[in-house]
């Protein structure tokens, strides 16, 4: 064991992962190594394999292999289950899950993890009765690996995440194997994710519900990397995406605590021609584009581009000429998805595109404004996105330490107490994303600025935008919840959380 | 304080702990915990109790704490009273007030407790809520009942169903009853607050509705919402020349005083007493939207 830059005590070596090296420092790990390259494959013949049986077997999957998915259809995917039924019933066993993340709706591979068919799993997030049954019990060989979406990417470019067999759920294909993800029944926009699957993976089953005759235009993933193709009735379901367009929400403490952030944002001297940004697709994160947006229009200020999970209501921006360009690397919600297809300026961009940090340019890296979430935030502003206040894993790691590290400008929005309990505490359970690269926290209580930034401090000053310490705010939280009590944990360590650089920065222990 | 700012007015439900905590971030100038119509009969007792807690725990701001109590022939108001007043609520606003014995009664009631708990006399104040046709009527010897009274307020739902209509968008029916209110308050000496707007969706409908109740001579609003809040300072907001125009006067009468003048002229025009006063009002206006130096600026 070693205690990191972070102060968390992580193993150096953990059996059936191999080494590890403690976090150091958020640009303190330099790559080093070639790129790994799959071994040289001529599929030949006929790609379109009647049935997913029949390209499981041509796969060649054994035993103690790898398999992974992408994550596109968030709690409407459809192939993690059933590609992991057939495999059970195939008889195939001691297999890594390497998806690029899992929902609750995979609760039904559970049973399989149980009866050794799944023995390890990497995923960015992980949520319902899957998560508590892996924070409650230990049930794999190894801890569940917690990768972010940089971190994933990373890991199979560098070899470390070997990939047998990537199963690509393509809403729109052709027999040879080019795929894209914004046509058919079932499109779900942009297949970011599954590029590196299809690029690195010894073998590739792409799995449809809409084959078109040759070529299946436009080509997101190409022939070239595809092996097999299989359809099938239905490959997701896009209401698990969302109909229609992202509702911007009317939760008042939500939007209270968006327009703080926006009046810090236009504050922080960032909010100028030409700028960038991210936010996510729920509550206040979402609802500060509604704020900027107003400013935008009031302040003749226009953006250049936004980047991320897109939702409708970025889409309208573009639409009204605020930003000219989209970068996505997932579809949020159908809008986005059509505006995929039909706007030029909306361009897919892979997870290494977006956030790989041993790339030669990340657009995280480049990104001006970064609004993120929390379900706990400690006085050394490291966030936790991962696990509850009760101890159990409930979220992911996603983009959150990719973006953080790399923004100029790294706003944490969220309400001071969440179902009774304060969102800052002296250590938060997990860390996720180290504090070092956290700029601010927004509640509705008042804005504490990280003392690393003393220049957003002295910004706000000067913008008439009161501060306090985040100590300040964890004392007025605790004045109406009391301090909670210390969670009741195991020795056993159930996850590992991996920093984007494919160092260690925490652990998560077993729920007792 | 009786003349406060009191522009908004939000109700709470009084059985809801987590909204009665979140209610102060929204910086309206007085919070109401509800723990008449939002309270159903089998938990009067428990909000009562929540209420009681919440004002003694709590750090409501710069709000002020208002308990819509129970009308006086309910069950449940003198209980209210003995309950509520030890704790120190800022105000009591007596629902379905129809006579000025109601508040008479209410005043005197609250001096017993304040007595019997070494409360200084008059601490706890008293609005009342004009909320039927025959309280609309007596509103003018309700205003007067008490030196404790330090508003009226309107409530239209009870009252379209004692007038036997229903309310409209343009609240045409509620015309006559919202001005004999307003005068009735401003003749005494204390602030009219108009009804609420039930209907939290409609944005729009409620800022004409409040710019109505402005230029009627209401001193505030009752709303519902947090999101109503903001609208209502939004249309209680003085202009900029507004602002430069009250500053200048108040600076002029300074100089004045200074120099011993009694007579005072600001851009050649003669400054008398409603100009003065109406000056002070905008001021304290400004200064709760951060308008003028050291003032708010949360931007409220």
């Amino acid at each position: 064991m070693a205690i990191n830059a972070v102060g968390r005590e992580v193993p150096t070596y953990v059996e059936g992962l191999g080494e590890f090296r403690p976090y150091a420092g958020v640009f303190a790990t330099p790559p080093k190594g070639r790129r790994f390259g799959p071994t040289i494959r001529r599929t030949g013949g006929k790609k379109l394999l009647p049935s997913l049986r029949a390209a499981i077997e041509a796969s060649g999957l054994k035993d103690g292999m790898t398999i992974s998915f992408h994550h596109h259809f968030r709690n409407g995917d459809l192939l993690v289950n059933r590609v992991v039924n057939e495999i059970a019933a195939m008889g195939i066993k001691d297999l890594t899950l390497a998806a690029s993340s899992l929902q609750s709706i995979h609760k039904e591979i559970i049973p399989h993890i149980r009866s050794g068919v799944i023995t390890a799993i990497t995923t960015s997030g992980l949520r319902g009765e899957l998560a508590e049954v892996l924070s409650r019990e230990v049930l794999l060989k190894a801890p569940v690996m917690i990768r972010s979406h940089g971190g994933r990417v990373r890991a199979i470019e560098s070899g470390e995440l070997k990939i047998d067999v990537a199963f690509i759920a393509a809403p729109n294909a052709d027999e040879y194997g080019n795929l894209n993800g914004i046509n058919g029944p079932t499109a779900c926009g942009s297949l970011g994710y599954a590029f590196a699957d299809a690029q690195y993976a010894e073998c590739v089953v792409a799995v449809t519900d809409t084959l078109v005759p040759y070529p299946a235009i436009p080509i997101s993933i190409p022939q070239t990397q595809v092996d097999y193709v299989v359809v099938v009735d239905k490959v997701g379901d896009p209401q698990g995406i969302m109909s229609g367009v992202t509702r911007l929400t009317r939760d008042p403490m939500e939007l209270l605590i968006a327009e703080k952030a926006c009046r810090v944002i236009e504050a922080s001297g960032l909010f100028r021609e030409g700028f960038s940004f991210q936010v996510g697709a729920g509550g206040s994160s979402l609802a500060v584009a509604r704020f900027l947006r107003e400013r935008m229009a009031a302040t003749g200020v226009r953006g250049r581009f936004a980047t991320g999970g897109i939702t409708g209501y970025i889409v309208g921006m573009l639409k009204d000429g605020l930003i000219d360009a989209i970068l996505d690397t997932q579809c949020f919600d159908l809008v986005a998805v059509e505006s995929l297809r039909d706007d030029p300026r909306h361009v897919e961009m892979s997870a290494s595109f977006y956030a790989n940090p041993h790339t030669k340019t990340c657009t995280s890296d480049i990104l001006d404004i970064m609004m993120l979430g929390a379900t706990e935030i400690d006085l050394d502003f490291n966030v936790n996105v991962m696990t509850g206040s009760d101890g159990i894993m409930m979220g992911a790691s996603g983009g959150h330490p990719d973006t953080a590290a790399g923004a100029k400008l790294r706003l944490v929005t969220a309400p001071l107490i969440r179902g009774r309990f304060p969102i800052v505490v002296d250590r938060v359970h997990t860390v996720v994303t180290p504090g070092e690269c956290i700029d601010a926290l927004v509640t509705q209580y008042g804005v504490a600025v990280n003392p690393r930034n003393p220049e957003l401090k002295a910004r706000l000053k000067d913008a008439g935008i009161d501060t306090v310490s985040i100590e300040e705010l964890q004392e007025r939280a605790e004045r109406l919840t009391g301090k909670p009590e210390e969670l009741a944990l195991g020795d056993e360590i159930v996850a590992l959380i991996e920093y984007r650089d494919g160092t260690l920065i925490d652990t998560v222990r077993r729920v007792i | 304080m009786r003349n406060r700012l009191r522009r908004s007015m939000m109700f709470v439900p009084g059985n809801n702990p987590s909204m009665i905590i979140s209610a102060p971030v929204f910086r309206p100038d007085s919070i109401i915990l509800d723990l008449e119509d939002a309270v159903s009969v089998n938990q009067k007792d428990a909000a009562r109790d929540l209420v009681v807690e919440a004002l003694r725990t709590l750090d409501f701001g710069s709000c002020e704490t208002v308990i819509r109590i129970n009308g006086r022939h309910t069950p449940y108001c003198e209980d209210d009273i003995r309950a509520l007043v030890p704790a120190r609520p800022n105000m009591l606003r007596l629902a379905m007030t129809e006579e000025p014995e109601d508040i008479v009664w209410a005043d005197r009631m609250i001096g017993e407790v304040e007595l019997e708990h070494d409360i200084p006399h008059g601490t706890v104040k008293l609005m009342a809520a004009i909320e039927t046709a025959r309280g609309v009527l007596n509103a003018e010897r309700i205003a007067r009942a008490s030196e404790r009274l330090v508003a009226l307020s309107f409530g239209a739902e009870d009252f379209t169903n004692s007038i036997q209509s229903e309310r409209s968008r343009d609240g045409f029916e509620l015309f006559t009853a919202r001005a004999l209110i307003v005068m009735a308050a401003r003749a005494a000496g204390i602030q009219p607050i108009d009804t609420v707007y039930s209907n939290v969706d409609d944005d729009e409908g409620f800022r004409a509705d409040v710019q109505r109740a402005k230029q009627m001579g209401f001193a505030g609003k009752s709303c519902v919402h947090p999101r109503q809040v903001a609208i209502v300072h939004e249309v209680f907001r003085p202009s900029e020349s507004e602002v430069r125009r009250a500053e200048a006067i108040m600076a002029a009468i300074q100089e004045a005083e200074r120099r011993g003048s009694g007579v005072i002229a600001v851009n050649g025009r003669m400054v008398d007493g409603p100009i003065v006063s109406k000056a002070e009002r905008v001021l304290q206006l400004a200064q709760a939207v951060g308008m003028t130096k050291g003032g708010d600026t949360s931007g409220n």
